[in-house]
């Protein structure tokens, strides 16, 4: 396997779980004890009571697309020879956003606002998989 | 009205550096020799010298030490250094006024520096803090990218046609052609504007503001002393401000609630509406944002912002001229700063021949995750 050049978030005790759940095929977020409110990306308090009690909670994978771009610009050296490749910009049904990206076999022109998707996880590094979208009945 | 209207405080001292001429070649420059250059320019202009000045906020030049002790001006009564986002021009201007109204200082020099072109700025790629990586798994990267999202959700939702964002970047063209300090000049037909390439679909180049190098200066004072003073005052007749602070600088609302927050103070402060404005510079980073920014400040309805803008309505002998200098994606990206310079230069009548005519009443809309506005109307001396 060659090596996997694009990057990847920081892992750290904090937000291992998000990491740990990937390779499982989870997507696994924190969850505040007292308010109930999901949050993603890793966050040290809940923004509603700053409290620091949070779990981790496997979710659903259900989401809804908000909105999408295709980059045809190279930001990234490692992303070159990816161009056009799309990014999309997500709800999850338990509330967080999340910007991921969509299967390889899914096409950019079959996207709809609003349409449901479901999370599948591709692997990237021995330590992290990639979460992507893809549109329910496709 | 049985209040005078006005916050009591005016711009005095316009500066900026030629923006055309430092375009042509890559020299490397430093943030803080352009904010001189502008700032010699304002000083000039204003009939002031640097010893008049007991207040400096400086932005993009986030040394203002170095840079006090670069202009020679070690005792000042506030200083304050303001990070390089262009949020922050509208931000300077109204902690300038809030400063000068609470008697803090008199005369304060905001100074911007912007050597992004010859550092090889890209706003893109390896760079940013905290969340974004997560994002950069992606490949996602990039404000313009953030607008792209934003601007993909409307055009789906209000039926937007391809081409339906081409009059905002030819209009912005037409101004800098007649705009001798304008970076971009040569005539942008609306075929060259659809054939241009993709950035972050769906925008394209010419939806994107440049890249270029330059500095901005503004110099702001009391009405009652700007009076005194050789140059025409511009007073700021009201602020609004607002803000949408998330993870992405994509937003689910397109910045609506807080712009239209925003709207309600600086029009009703002034005891204005939209259709009072004779000119508005509105902050174009990526052109969609004019359109949700006509949309939240209440010139255009809700979805219907890319059908107002045509028919040449935006166009500087229209009905409502927009950044008649050129703006972000033709005069140059300084950012908000050299927007709010239009706006007086346009109610001085010192714009050349981009001059809107009888301009009475200019205003600064900036919708970001920083929202702000200005109306500015001449002071008759």
């Amino acid at each position: 396997m060659t090596e996997y050049t694009k990057p990847i978030p920081d892992k750290t005790p904090e937000n291992a779980p998000f990491f740990e759940g990937s390779l499982q095929g989870k997507l696994r977020l924190q969850r505040s004890v007292s308010t109930g409110r999901y949050r993603f990306p890793y966050a040290p308090f809940d923004p509603i009571d700053l409290s620091t009690d949070a779990e981790w909670v496997d979710v659903s994978g259900r989401a809804t697309l908000w909105s999408w771009t295709v980059f045809h610009q190279v930001y990234f050296p490692s992303f070159k020879g990816d161009v056009p490749y799309p990014v999309i910009f997500v709800q999850l049904e338990e509330g967080p956003f999340m910007v991921a990206t969509i299967p390889a076999d899914v096409r950019v022109q079959d996207l709809r606002i609003d349409m449901p998707m479901r999370v599948e996880f591709e692997p990237a590094t021995e330590e992290f998989a990639l979460a992507k979208f893809r549109p329910v009945n496709s | 009205m049985s209040k005078r209207a006005g916050t009591g405080v005016a711009i005095v001292g316009v500066g900026n550096t030629n923006y055309a001429a430092l375009y042509r070649d890559r020299t490397p420059r430093s943030a803080e020799s352009l904010g001189v250059d502008a700032l010699k320019k304002a000083l000039e202009d204003a009939g002031l010298s640097k010893g008049d000045l007991d207040g400096l906020i400086t932005a993009r030049i986030s040394d203002y030490n170095g840079f006090a002790t670069l202009i020679g001006t070690p005792q000042l009564r506030v200083v304050n250094a303001v990070e390089g986002s262009g949020r922050m021009a509208g931000v300077a201007v109204q902690h300038a006024v809030a400063l000068i109204q609470s008697g803090r200082a008199s005369t304060i020099a905001l100074v911007y520096g912007n050597n992004g072109r010859s550092a090889g700025a890209t706003y893109g790629g390896d760079y940013g803090v905290g969340n974004v990586k997560y994002d950069w798994a992606y490949g996602m990267t990039s404000p313009g990218a953030s607008v792209a999202l934003m601007y993909q959700r409307y055009r789906q939702l209000y039926r937007a046609p391809d081409d339906a964002l081409a009059p905002i970047a030819i209009s912005n063209r037409r101004n800098a052609e007649v705009n001798p300090e304008a970076a971009m000049r040569k005539p942008l037909s609306r075929e060259e504007y659809i054939n241009s390439r993709y950035v972050a679909e769906p925008l394209r180049l010419y939806d994107y503001c440049m890249i270029n190098d330059g500095g901005v200066a503004i110099i702001l004072t009391s009405v009652d002393r700007a009076k005194e003073l050789k140059s025409v005052p511009v007073e700021i007749m009201s602020m609004g401000s607002s803000s949408n602070l998330t993870n992405y600088y994509t937003v689910t609302d397109l910045f609506a609630n807080g712009s239209r927050q925003a709207a309600a103070q600086v029009f009703g402060e002034a005891g204005l509406s939209p259709k009072d404005m004779d000119v508005v510079q509105i902050y174009d980073n990526f052109t969609p944002i004019v359109l949700f920014s006509l949309e939240s400040f209440g010139f255009a309805a809700e979805g219907e912002g890319w059908k107002w803008i045509r028919d040449g309505r935006i166009e500087r002998e229209g009905k409502l001229p927009i950044n008649t200098s050129g703006g972000h994606t033709s005069e140059g990206y300084m950012q908000g700063w050299a927007l709010q310079v239009e706006a007086v230069r346009q109610l001085r009548g010192d714009a050349g021949e981009r001059q809107v005519k009888n301009a009475e009443f200019a205003q600064y809309i900036c919708v970001s995750p920083i929202i702000t506005s200005q109306i500015f109307r001449r002071v008759e001396k």
